[in-house]
């Protein structure tokens, strides 16, 4: 067995003039659970696709546990896919869906009426084997679709947005206890999601992809507190990027003046020099404000918007008249929780290690 | 459905009260015609006289008319599975083009039919006959190769055996077959467009889903391609047989004297013979089977 479930190597998908996937690699353990994670069009189905044989690279490599897939059809390839649409069999009912693999690779009656009433009782669809797709919910067919991939025990399953049509709150639930269904059966899940916040509550291990490349591979908590690129830490929540020049180099920091005498520092993670022009991000929940000024470095400013969101207060604030920052502070208890007015000057500040240099 | 308002139920009929009066004018007042005619009886000089009789039901079965009518079942069963045979691979692959295609290729197959169907059916006279395309190539450029190599290589009987046997034209002309070829030419796009439309409709992530779960080109065609496509094959096929079994045109020029179908018999009836109440007879018993067979061809498709 090889220690890689799955391994792209510098693949490269054109359709005619169209590059939909750029020189990607991708290197996925056995038991991971994977997330590509991009805006629509960015080129994670057709990755998906390359895995499961729908598409043959048009350059590199595609290896599943370690065996070069080359043309191989995707009837032969170890893996099973949940697709978008879940693409059930509308003529069969629910029990022949969930058999179809089992019955196409010849395991006998006995195993395959077993196997499918185990796998509907995992998904919790017990019950309903006698039924069409179009009987169903959209979570139920979602959940049948998930059974009929899981019966086989792939190698590797690819899920395309599977949570994508459903509503919010089913979303929710289903994100945890498609996660809890991973760990329990321990295959390789690759992900496929636009969703960020969703990428980060299930996947070990994240690629961020945009325009067929992929730009960071990392565990959700690298790649939300140490964001490689601008368009990364865009994309993963909500930032304050402040553009400025690097002004000083010094004991691993850098400053960066970001208006006039305006100066915010952060820790020197990559090539700077001064005159550089640069990038500060800093997420908003990392941000505090003060209406004394207790940090020697806090930037003074004024409230200009409040806006309460249940679970925190969202502020505006304006630095020496200059740049704005979004500010996210959590709402504790009602009672002590302090609530500053539009108007108000206050001290910005936050922990140096929190801010991030990008390139400009 | 939901129950409808007295005001619905009003808008319907006045919707629906063209066509219905257009199928009671032209449809069902000969039927009817037909019917009661069925019943009659032929005069002495041609004419109806009006006396009840089921004679004429019971001529059908005479075994004269049985072997005509088993011979038009063979013709017209043969016909459907030669046109879905050819039609439904046809209709697949012009599906599975790229959309801007599709249209192309459809007019494509629609233009050899903007040709008088009588004009059409004389071309495939002018094929199939003795001196036709067919026998013209077979007696000549065939023949003379056969002969050339049987003087070449003397040693070798086949060639002499073939060069007699190319000698004499193929008897295409007045066949079961020549009928068949005519009716399957002239049927083809009806069981095309039907497939076509189905299959158009099919999505094929379905099918995708069919190789992910390890069904190869052909489990994932019979498996779900086929089932899925059905209605469209039923519809074709229906459309095929009820014309051909019914066909006149085809057999009167296509076919001989051994090749007679029901529907020369119904022709004669009312032509020559002057026989109204058995052509009417005929042609009832004709509609009933077609009737039933479709019934049941729907209900098997339906499954
Ligand atoms: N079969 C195809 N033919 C042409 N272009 C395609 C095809 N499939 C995908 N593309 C293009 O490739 C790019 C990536 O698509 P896709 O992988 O579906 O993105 P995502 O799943 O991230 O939304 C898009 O620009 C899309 O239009
Ligand atoms: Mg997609």
């Amino acid at each position: 067995m090889s220690e890689h479930a799955v391994e792209l190597v510098r693949v490269d998908k054109h359709f005619g003039t169209v590059v939909a996937v750029d020189t990607v690699s991708l290197s996925i353990r056995n038991g991971e659970f994977y997330s590509l994670l991009g805006p629509s069009g960015c080129g994670k189905t057709t990755t998906l696709r390359l895995i499961a044989g729908f598409e043959m690279p048009t350059a590199g490599q595609v290896y599943i546990d370690g065996e070069l897939q080359g043309e191989t059809p995707p009837y032969r390839r170890p893996v099973n896919t949940v697709f978008q649409n879940y693409a059930l069999f509308p003529h069969m009912s629910v029990f022949q869906n969930v058999a179809f693999g089992l019955e196409m690779r010849h395991v006998s009656k006995e195993v395959i009426q077993h196997s499918v009433f185990e796998v509907l009782e995992m998904v919790q669809l017990p019950g309903m084997e006698r039924r069409r797709p179009g009987q169903l919910s959209g979570g139920q067919q979602q959940r049948v679709a998930l059974a009929r991939a899981l019966v086989n025990h792939p190698k590797v399953l690819l899920l395309d947005e599977p949570l994508g049509a459903l509503d919010l709150k089913l979303r929710k639930a289903m994100q945890l206890e498609l996660k809890a269904l991973q760990e329990r059966v321990g295959i390789t899940f690759i992900y496929v999601t636009h969703d960020q916040e969703e990428a980060l509550t299930m996947s070990d291990r994240i690629a961020v992809m945009n325009k067929g490349q992929v730009l960071q591979i990392g565990t959700p908590e690298e790649i939300y507190e140490r964001p490689a690129s601008r368009f990364v830490a865009d994309f993963i929540g909500e930032t304050n990027f402040l553009e400025g020049k690097v002004a000083a180099v010094r004991n691993g920091e850098v400053a960066v003046e970001i208006g006039d005498a305006l100066l915010v520092y952060a820790p020197l993670e990559r090539d700077a020099v001064v005159g550089d022009t640069v990038v500060i991000a800093v997420r908003p929940e990392k941000i505090s404000l003060s209406t004394t000024p207790e940090d020697p470095r806090a930037l003074p400013g004024v409230v200009r918007e409040v806006v309460y969101v249940g679970t925190d207060t969202r502020y505006l604030a304006e630095l020496a008249g200059q740049v704005t920052v979004m500010v996210r502070e959590q709402n504790l208890a009602e009672e002590t929780a302090r609530r500053l007015s539009a108007g108000t000057a206050v001290y910005v500040c936050w922990q140096p290690q929190s801010a991030r240099l990008l390139r400009g | 459905m939901k129950p409808r308002s007295r005001r619905d139920t009003w808008r319907l009929l006045v919707l629906i009260a063209p066509s219905l009066f257009w199928l009671l004018i032209f449809f069902l007042v000969p039927l009817v015609m037909v019917l009661v005619i069925s019943f009659g009886q032929r005069g002495t000089y041609g004419g109806i006289v009006w006396d009840f009789t089921l004679s004429n039901y019971a001529r059908f079965f005479d075994p004269l008319y049985l072997r005509i009518f088993g011979r038009t079942a063979g013709i017209a069963l043969a016909t459907t599975v030669i046109c879905l045979v050819g039609g439904y691979p046809m209709a697949y692959f012009i599906a599975t083009r790229p959309p801007r295609w599709r249209n192309t290729l459809l007019l494509l197959l629609m233009i050899p039919f903007w040709t008088n169907f009588l004009i059409r059916t004389y071309a495939w006279l002018l094929i199939l006959r003795d001196q036709g395309l067919v026998n013209m190539v077979w007696t000549g450029a065939v023949h003379n190769l056969f002969l050339h190599l049987a003087t070449a290589y003397p040693a070798a009987t086949l060639f002499s055996s073939l060069a007699g046997l190319t000698s004499v034209p193929l008897e295409l002309f007045g066949t079961n077959g020549a009928i068949i070829v005519g009716l399957v030419y002239a049927w083809l796009p009806d069981m095309v467009l039907p497939c076509y439309a189905a299959i158009e409709r099919l999505d094929f992530s379905l099918v995708e889903a069919a190789q992910d779960l390890y069904a190869n080109r052909v489990k994932s065609f019979l498996r779900v391609v086929l089932p899925l496509t059905m209605p469209g094959l039923v519809a074709g096929s229906v459309l095929v047989f009820i014309p051909a079994l019914g066909a006149y045109v085809t057999p009167d020029l296509l076919g001989g004297a051994k090749s007679i179908m029901i529907g020369n018999v119904i022709y004669s009836q009312f032509m020559s013979a002057r026989d109204y109440p058995f052509g009417s007879a005929i042609s009832f018993v004709l509609m009933a089977i077609m009737l039933i067979a479709t019934l049941i061809y729907f209900r098997l498709g339906s499954d």
